[in-house]
């Protein structure tokens, strides 16, 4: 028997390309990513301090637990658990209003909702820092600055996250209201929000997940919670105080991560 | 069947062309009586769906009016079209219940039209109407999931809400659109019981998509059959030859529709 | 259920709602938790409203940008921008090849995968700009120090997800090459990777628009790139300079944040 031969793989051309382009640009970008980087300049006691790093946190100073002065590690932590909570629930209050905005149904133009999603896209990338330094300027320095940086900065993820919610709704539950003579409210209250509610709550949980991590960082420029002490302890090369507030953050931010998936794994 | 002759339904020169330029229904004129028990009959995709959705305005028409108890939905707006629309229940396919919500919140639903806003926005539903609820549960069978959440029921229990539901709204009519497609025989038996138990003891009007011409011959008093948009026959069930059921499924396997 | 009128009820009355404990647990919590933690805090409407002239002040002002100013500026951001692309690779090429390393229907030895996981779980706890305040006491200020605190941020984004990706996949062919006696390495390139390449890309897009947006604070803290200059114009109340960077920063992630996710959107069709 006589076989054929086998023809070469069939291949678009166009398509080859279009692979070849993109990887070619990506290359391109790496290769113009590595120009004017100064690598050289790395300080001669960086080693030293890698080392001094992780001795403090091997040995890290315990004593700075707790003191009872409110100046002590648990302190910070719980504030810095409290700017990320109210945070978060002031966030997600703002993103309701901005969700159904940006949220694209057949209900409105599709330009509406092109509009609330870049102005979504305007807020999550205003830098949350500059946004907090605006606010210490209205509240002074402290945690209050915090909570509405992160409250008005979520917004931008928090809003987009509902949106997309929305827009995977299941519609019958709405149509079964409009049929039986409701209004656009009661299609709300009686379809739209209990269909909504368990993504809402698990979108919520997860960027107060999110809003914790912000919450640690937020007080390296004076908006309250760990950050603060972080830097200082930092800046005066305190390291077994940095030690303990490493693991302070670490252990802290890993329960919460834990406590939040488990609630959340229940609302399915 | 007493059948008052009086009108409860009027297509005039009804039509319906989708923006794509696909034509839904096509010049369809049609009186339903009231107390009639309907079965609407075709191929998915003939218009079936359109007709029914056009009779309460889940969609809008392109031409022609429909009247309601002799008044044209229509040309109703905001209000007025609300109350209409309270009078015309409407069972779906896919149940369309709240899956969140509890079964007696889906079943005051049907009531919501009756009260203002601001008191259904704070869930104060009347005692009666509660009362009228869990009575409408425990005439599908329903009464022990009262409290339960809907997503909890079976397919066939959550069409029997559905029918509760309708039951709260007490309508004159009641559209049924292709209510048993994705349940099992039983099951669709029993439902297509409910819907007769509604128009025999309540004198609703019944229109119903039926996929299954067997349903459709156990249980309806009138066939309308539709073919592309447009009504291809319209008969007594009881005179209706088999001839015109192979004629509306175009020769082809319409006998055991099961799915699409 | 009473009945009033005193008649046997001839339907059975709606029974009473059960008291469901867990709904009031969940309430108090909130509530609770919203009280202690706007004491905590301070934080207070009134005094926000009545300061609020101080904060639109500032944002008066940076709504009149100093154009003249930009030629500073964009050097500066593409500066940021090489920065964020090569935290994303170093990042993402150290976590492929972890993320290998940490799947279980790869490495079916549990005590790896578990102490790697939990090396994992511990990098992925600490925030980005607290990465780059820790690098930059180790290596001193500079771009270096952002390049590698994004490096260790992109790692814990990127390896969480391809690991995942990773056990999803359909084990199928992994098997079939089993069977015909293929080599790890095998398995992995010739079963594995073919069943994830795409959303390894796609990860790493992601991983690159957070690091965008990450990338133009680090500055703040002396890891390079324009957050430098935006602590620099708000140290000295320049708040029309401080505009102009914002303004360009929005543009440029706006901009990277719409290719990206078109560019996602694509491969994952």
């Amino acid at each position: 028997m006589e076989y054929k031969q086998l023809a070469p793989a069939p291949k678009s051309t166009a398509k080859r390309i279009k692979t070849w382009l993109i990887v070619i640009i990506s290359l391109a970008l790496l290769i113009w990513s590595f120009t004017d980087m100064d690598f050289g300049g790395i300080k001669p006691s960086a080693k030293q301090i890698v080392g001094s790093i992780f001795n403090g946190l091997l040995h890290p100073d315990w004593s700075y637990v707790y003191t009872g002065d409110g100046e002590d590690l648990l302190s910070a932590l719980w504030e810095t658990i409290c700017i990320a909570f109210l945070g978060t629930f002031i966030s997600a209050i703002i993103s309701l209003p901005f969700a159904f905005w940006a949220a694209r149904t057949k209900y409105k133009h599709w330009f509406t909702s092109r509009l609330g999603k870049i102005v979504l896209a305007i807020i999550r990338s205003f830098p949350e820092i500059v946004l907090a330094l605006m606010f210490i300027k209205a509240v002074g320095p402290g945690a209050a600055a915090g909570v509405l940086a992160l409250g008005v900065h979520s917004v931008g993820m928090l809003a987009k996250l509902f949106s997309e919610s929305i827009e995977n709704l299941d519609e019958g539950a709405n149509e079964a209201v409009i049929a039986s003579g409701g209004s656009k409210w009661h299609v709300m209250m009686f379809a739209t929000m209990p269909n909504l509610m368990p993504s809402l709550i698990s979108n919520t949980l997860y960027r107060f997940d999110v809003s914790l991590r912000s919450a640690s960082v937020l007080g390296l420029v004076g908006a309250g919670g760990i950050g603060y002490p972080l830097m200082t302890a930092l800046n005066y090369r305190m390291w077994s105080r940095v030690g303990i507030i490493l693991l302070g953050i670490i252990i802290l931010v890993m329960i919460v991560d834990w406590i939040s998936g488990w609630i959340r794994s229940k609302l399915v | 069947m007493a059948n008052a002759n009086t009108p409860m339904i009027e297509c005039k020169n009804v039509s319906k062309v989708y923006p794509d330029g696909t034509v839904g229904l096509k010049d369809i004129n049609l009186t339903i009586n009231k107390g009639e028990f309907v079965v609407v009959v075709g191929l998915s995709g003939a218009g079936k769906s359109t007709l029914l959705r056009s009779i309460n305005r889940l969609q809008d028409v392109s031409g022609g009016e429909i009247l309601i108890d002799g008044k044209s939905i229509t040309a109703a707006k905001g209000k007025e079209l609300r109350l209409i629309r309270r009078d015309i229940g409407m069972i779906f396919q896919s149940f369309n219940l709240v899956k969140r919500s509890s079964v007696l919140r889906n079943v005051l639903v049907g009531r919501v039209a009756y009260y203002p806003t601001w008191k259904t926005t704070f869930n104060l539903f009347s005692k009666e109407d509660k009362q009228k609820a869990y009575e409408a549960l425990q005439q599908v069978g329903l009464a022990e999931k009262v409290y339960n959440r809907a997503d909890e029921l079976s397919g066939g229990q959550q069409q029997r809400v559905a029918i509760a539901r309708v039951l709260e709204q007490n309508p004159k009519i009641i559209l049924a659109d292709e209510p048993t497609a994705s349940l099992d025989p039983e099951t669709s038996k029993r439902i297509m019981n409910d819907l007769k138990m509604l128009n025999e003891k309540y004198g609703m009007t019944v229109i119903a998509n039926l996929h299954s011409v067997e349903l459709a011959k156990e249980f309806g008093q009138r066939v309308i059959g539709i073919r592309a948009g447009q009504v291809v026959y319209d008969g007594k069930m009881s005179e209706t030859p088999e001839s015109v059921f192979t004629n509306i499924y175009n020769g082809g396997n319409g006998k055991e529709a099961a799915d699409d | 259920m009473t009945n009033k009128s005193g008649q046997a009820p001839v339907v059975p009355g709606l029974p009473k709602k059960k008291f469901k404990l867990m709904n009031w647990v969940w309430a108090i919590i909130l509530i609770g938790g919203l009280f202690v933690s706007t004491q905590e805090t301070n934080t207070s409407l009134p005094v926000l409203f009545q300061n609020f002239s101080n904060f639109t002040e500032i944002f008066v002002e940076m709504a009149k940008p100093d154009w003249s100013y930009s030629g500073t500026v964009i050097p500066l951001v593409l500066q940021t921008i090489k920065m964020a692309i090569l935290g994303t690779f170093f990042g993402s090429l150290a976590a492929f090849f972890y993320s290998l390393l940490i799947a279980r229907n790869v490495v079916k030895n549990k005590v790896v995968t578990g102490v790697f996981r939990f090396i994992m779980n511990i990098i992925r706890t600490i925030p980005d700009l607290l990465l780059g305040a820790i690098f930059v006491a180790i290596v001193g200020t500079g771009t270096f120090a952002g390049v590698l605190a994004l490096s260790v941020f992109t790692f814990g984004v990127v390896v969480k997800l391809f690991y995942e990706a990773i056990e999803t996949i359909d084990n199928g062919p992994i098997e079939a090459l089993t069977a015909v006696g293929a080599n790890k390495w095998q398995i992995i390139t010739d079963a594995v990777l073919p069943q994830v390449m795409t959303y390894f890309i796609s990860y790493t897009l992601y991983a690159f628009e957070i690091n965008v947006r990450a990338s133009t604070v680090l500055g703040y803290i002396g890891a390079g790139g324009i957050g430098l200059y935006l602590q620099q114009t708000l140290d000295v109340f320049q708040y029309e300079r401080t505009g102009t960077i914002i303004i360009i920063i929005v543009i440029v992630v706006v901009l990277i944040d719409y290719i990206s996710s078109k560019a996602r959107e694509a491969l994952m069709k």
